[in-house]
């Protein structure tokens, strides 16, 4: 028994915790255990790494020692301290930020790996190519991650950037990183590895920077699995079977998330990637409405829809971003429970890509203690919405357009969309008439049975909790 | 023209209603309120609503004045229940625009006079039959409260207790309903029966009722003989002698086995016999008939409108034609909401400017006169009720041809460009395996470990995360986030190194990694502590 073998036999055990900690997450009783043991994999993992880079430390064990501690003290605070300060809308911008770590992380990894090896003189082919490829895929999710970072916290401008032929430049780009992992393998040095990772960089960059604020949902989970395959990859250059068997799993969880945001939006993963929704020069609002759908809209007051709820007996409420941006969800679950204690039946129709995080409105609510057993997602409430009497669009758009369905000609054609329209009335909460980020205009604004009600989500909601308070005291 | 209507007090006249025995009334102190917030001033009639226990000084806490018949039905636009005798439509204002239920199908000389008096004539009993004109469907509304009346009806004829019982004296069985037709009225007598607690079984000639009135708590009887596809407007088909005769059969046989039956079949006011003189005959004595098409003539054959009659067998027919007038209350209620709603409709600008828009198929279809012209019958309106195979109702046609046809070839296509895309990824994924194992057979045998330890971890992967819950998927996120900062577990083992550019990336790799770890677990631990689920967390608070 050496502390090699005792640290891989920790590693076998800290690889099945992280699998039950996902698989704890599947249900919302066993996540907090999941959440737990995925807590307990990491020190034990770390505990046994500790151990084990003590005892192979080239330089005196104390230096080492310290070094680690204040790694870990550093990291420590400023993760706890972001983890704390977050606001649950800021949701999607920490997880964009924290995947960029991952990818920075793995690609000074990779170049340590080949610094060490290379000092050493200990090339093979296969290191060097799991070398170049964690790099690659590390500066890529690095800077995607940071694009997608500034997008969503609006420090950059959330519209996708429409380079000339940038299909072209991403394939390029492609190109001379596989002719510069050639050149890396054939001639080991640290020149083609800085050329990569420059090139690498830029295609991240770009890749982001082409996609619309709309499809956030699928290129944080996109990002989410890179940052997997990147620490894989940094698992086969060291030889470590943790490293691989964890990426994998990071790994294939955001494809799989990217996957059902994609179906959600009835678009392929490829034409996500390529970028530039809603940009097609043919589907301007002129082609993309339909002149037939325009025309008057109902504008309503908070007093009125106060009015309205207090005599339906089953409301659904569809949340959308605009919810996450006027940070409405408090007064929506006041809302809600003034409603139910009225004796009606209240419940949300979540769309898939609502918001900008898979699962994004769920967090929203659950933080307003709303319970989760009365949020739906679309294909459980869509049937109810014939039935139901009045339906709260709250910030949602694109996801409650009838265009989806009548109008071959729309850019989202085809997306399924939650059937609001069906419901005796609809009341929906927008800032102004504008489109929304796909910028297709919507026919469901001007239905007879829609009203609008303007202004700011979390102070309409308000008002209208004020009058329901009026009106029942 | 808009502008002259837009003028500045329009006002809404709401008269008493003269027919015999009528207690409705087309305003509530409650539906005032919402007229005068679409901008209209509203007089009532005297004693408008007395019948429905609404008071004039009722009408006049809500805002609206009360005034004599002349001053009402002089308004410039009049709602009332019933349609206007001869007498009230000489007191219409030429010009004006009466709503009522009109019959436009049964009495096609009220609407040649009122055309002739220069009256816009909109028929509330002729709203078509489409989702988006529900809230201003009278007919809904009347067939709905007639439903439950008639079940309390029923109650008060029958002699024992609907739901079943069993005491220390013995037990009484459940009573037996059964419910001819499955429309709105069909359905509100089978819920209000069952929820009586009888046993209730409902039979309607269009078979997808069947789904809804087992909703409502009832059983369906099916007979395929007896039943059809569903119709364009909503309402059933006229049936071919073979399935009308299984249909009486039906009726027959299942009303000798029950103590009440609710016939509720009324097609565009006219009402089909269901029950035969010999069925009834059938029935047990002390059994009761309600029959609420008795104003079209009755389904059953005994059935006399306006009357109860105790057949020969001891057999009770109510045959009362103002089930809905009843509970005059919540009718009249019901009833101006839907006014509220047309009206809503008609003044979209919330000014008390009433603008009708004879393109819209719903404002078309209720209007049966305007300018002295009848404008009765509509052209038809398809349903949007009927699942539609193809593009959704509404929208404009886009060529000539059928589109059931345009539907199934474009199906064919799609399969055909399925499959080949289909024989494509088989190709490509057998290719792939080659080449993958060719590969692996030049590569180190460790190297071959950590592919399958690899593989193997994608396809677990796959496995665990497929079953997340959706509503997880942000703390998955998270979670996955903090656990792929194991790549710290490289950076460690590289701080140890002599080289100090080394040492110095790796520190670097590690404190990002580590941040990683500590934000991503702690920030999925404060998403999940937040979900709580409904029930049980309530009962928690009432215990403590």
């Amino acid at each position: 028994m050496t502390a090699t073998s005792v640290a891989q036999a920790v590693y076998v055990l800290a690889a099945v915790l992280f699998v039950l900690s996902l698989a704890g997450l599947s249900k919302q009783e066993t996540a907090r255990r999941g959440n737990l043991l995925g807590m307990v994999g990491m020190v034990l993992a770390l505990a046994a790494t500790v151990v084990l880079a003590l005892g192979t430390s080239a330089r005196p064990a104390l230096t080492t020692a310290l070094l680690i501690a204040l790694v870990l003290l550093v990291g420590a605070t400023v993760g706890v301290w972001r983890a704390r300060r977050v606001e649950m809308t800021q949701m999607p911008e920490l997880i964009a930020i924290l995947h960029s770590f991952v990818g920075a992380a793995a690609v000074l990894v990779g170049f340590n790996s080949f610094l060490a090896a290379h000092g050493a003189g200990a090339d093979d082919v296969a290191h060097l190519v799991e070398v170049s490829l964690g790099v690659l895929v590390g500066a890529v999710t690095f800077t995607g991650s940071v694009v997608a970072f500034l997008k969503l916290s609006g420090r950059a401008r959330s519209a996708p950037l429409q380079l000339p032929r940038r299909n072209l430049l991403n394939l390029a780009a492609l190109v001379a990183s596989l002719g510069l992992v050639v050149w890396f393998v054939g001639a080991p040095s640290v020149w083609p590895l800085l050329l990569l990772t420059v090139v690498s960089l830029a295609l991240g960059w770009h890749l982001v920077a082409s996609i619309g604020g709309g499809d956030m949902p699928v290129v944080v989970s996109m990002l989410n699995s890179y940052s997997g395959w990147a620490a894989a990859a940094a698992g086969f250059m060291l030889g470590n079977d943790l490293l691989i068997v964890t990426g994998a799993l990071v790994g294939s969880s955001g494809a799989i998330l990217s996957y059902i945001m994609c179906r959600a939006m009835n678009r392929s993963f490829v034409s996500v990637i390529l970028g530039g929704f809603g940009a097609e020069e043919g589907s301007a609002p002129a082609g993309g409405g339909g002149d037939g759908t325009q025309g008057e809209h109902h504008e309503v007051t908070a007093e009125e829809v106060a009015a309205l709820l207090r005599d339906a007996r089953s409301v659904v409420i569809t949340p959308g971003y605009g919810m996450a941006v006027a940070k409405a969800q408090y007064p929506v679950a006041e809302l809600v429970e003034l409603l139910r204690d009225g004796g009606a039946d209240v419940r949300f129709g979540v769309h898939p890509v609502a918001g900008r995080l898979p699962g994004h409105m769920n967090v929203l609510l659950a933080e307003a203690r709303v319970p989760y057993d009365i949020v739906l997602e679309m294909d459980e409430i869509n049937d109810d919405l014939a039935q139901t009497d009045v339906v709260l669009v709250i910030g949602a758009n694109d996801t409650v357009n009838p265009a989806a369905l009548d109008d071959p000609g729309s850019p989202i054609a085809g997306m399924p969309v939650l059937h609001v329209w069906e419901a005796g009335r609809v009341v929906v909460f927008k800032r102004s008439m504008a489109a929304g980020y796909a910028g297709v205009q919507n026919p469901l604004f001007f239905r007879e049975n829609t009203a609008m009600l303007f202004g700011d989500a979390k102070q309409r909601v308000e008002d209208i909790v004020g009058a329901l308070r009026v009106q029942v005291g | 023209m808009l502008d002259e209507v837009r003028s500045p007090h329009v006002r809404i006249g709401v008269p008493r209603e003269v027919r015999d025995g009528e207690r409705l009334v087309a305003a509530t102190p409650r539906t005032v309120e919402r007229l005068r917030t679409l901008g209209y001033e509203v007089a009532v009639e005297h004693d408008a609503g007395a019948r429905a226990t609404f008071a004039d000084t009722a009408y006049e806490a809500a805002g609206a004045v009360v005034a004599d018949a002349t001053t009402v039905w002089g308004a410039d636009v009049v709602t009332a229940v019933n349609a206007p005798t001869d007498a009230q439509v000489a007191l219409l204002r030429p010009g004006a625009t009466l709503v009522a239920m009109l019959g436009p199908a049964n009495d096609p000389d009220l609407l040649q006079r009122l055309a002739a008096r220069g009256v816009t004539a909109l028929a509330l009993d002729a709203v078509p039959r489409i989702s988006r004109a529900q809230a201003l469907d009278v007919l809904s509304t009347l067939s709905n409260v007639a439903g439950y009346r008639a079940v309390v009806e029923a109650a008060g004829e029958y002699g024992g207790m609907f739901a079943g019982q069993v005491t220390a004296a013995g037990k009484t069985p459940p009573a037996r309903v059964f419910v001819i037709g499955g429309g709105v009225a069909g359905l509100a007598a089978v819920g209000a029966a069952a929820s009586l607690g009888a046993q209730v079984r409902a039979f309607d000639v269009r078979s997808e009722a069947a789904e809804q009135i087992e909703s409502m708590g009832g059983t369906a009887v099916r007979e395929p003989a007896a039943q059809q596809g569903m119709s364009a407007d909503g309402y059933a088909k006229p049936l071919t002698p073979e399935q009308e005769a299984a249909a009486l059969a039906t009726y027959a046989r299942e009303a000798a086995d029950a103590d009440v039956v609710i016939t509720t079949a009324l097609v565009r006011g006219r009402a089909p016999r269901t029950l035969t003189a010999a069925a009834v005959a059938g029935m047990s004595p002390g059994s009761v008939v309600v029959d609420l098409a008795a104003s079209g003539g009755g389904n059953c054959e005994l059935t006399v409108p306006g009357e109860r009659v105790v057949t020969e067998n001891g057999v009770v027919v109510v045959g009362w034609t103002d089930l809905a007038g009843r509970l005059p209350q919540h009718t009249s209620q019901l009833l101006g909401t839907n006014v509220v709603h047309l009206l809503e409709l008609l003044t979209p600008a919330r000014d008390g400017g009433l603008v009708l828009d004879l393109d819209d198929p719903v404002q078309r279809g209720m209007t049966v006169a305007r300018d002295g012209e009848v404008l009765w019958p509509p052209p038809p309106v398809a349903v949007s009720a009927a699942p539609p195979p193809g593009p959704a109702p509404g929208g404009p046609a886009s060529s000539g041809t059928d589109p059931a046809l345009e539907a199934a070839e474009r199906e064919r296509a799609a399969a055909v460009a399925a499959s080949l895309s289909r024989r494509r990824r088989t190709v490509g994924a057998a290719l792939a395996a080659v080449l993958v194992t060719l590969a692996l057979s030049f590569a180190p045998p460790s190297l071959v470990g950590h592919v399958t330890v690899f593989t193997l971890a994608v396809i677990v992967g796959y496995y665990v995360i497929s079953n997340v819950s959706h509503s997880l998927h942000t703390p998955l996120m998270a979670q996955t986030n903090a656990i792929s900062g194991i790549i710290l577990v490289g950076a460690l083992l590289q701080i140890g190194s002599d080289d100090w550019v080394v040492t110095t990336l790796a520190v670097l790799a590690a404190t990002v990694a580590s941040i990683n770890i500590f934000g991503g677990f702690l920030v999925a631990h404060r998403m999940i502590r937040m979900f709580r689920k409904d029930a049980p967390a309530r009962a928690q608070g009432v215990a403590r």
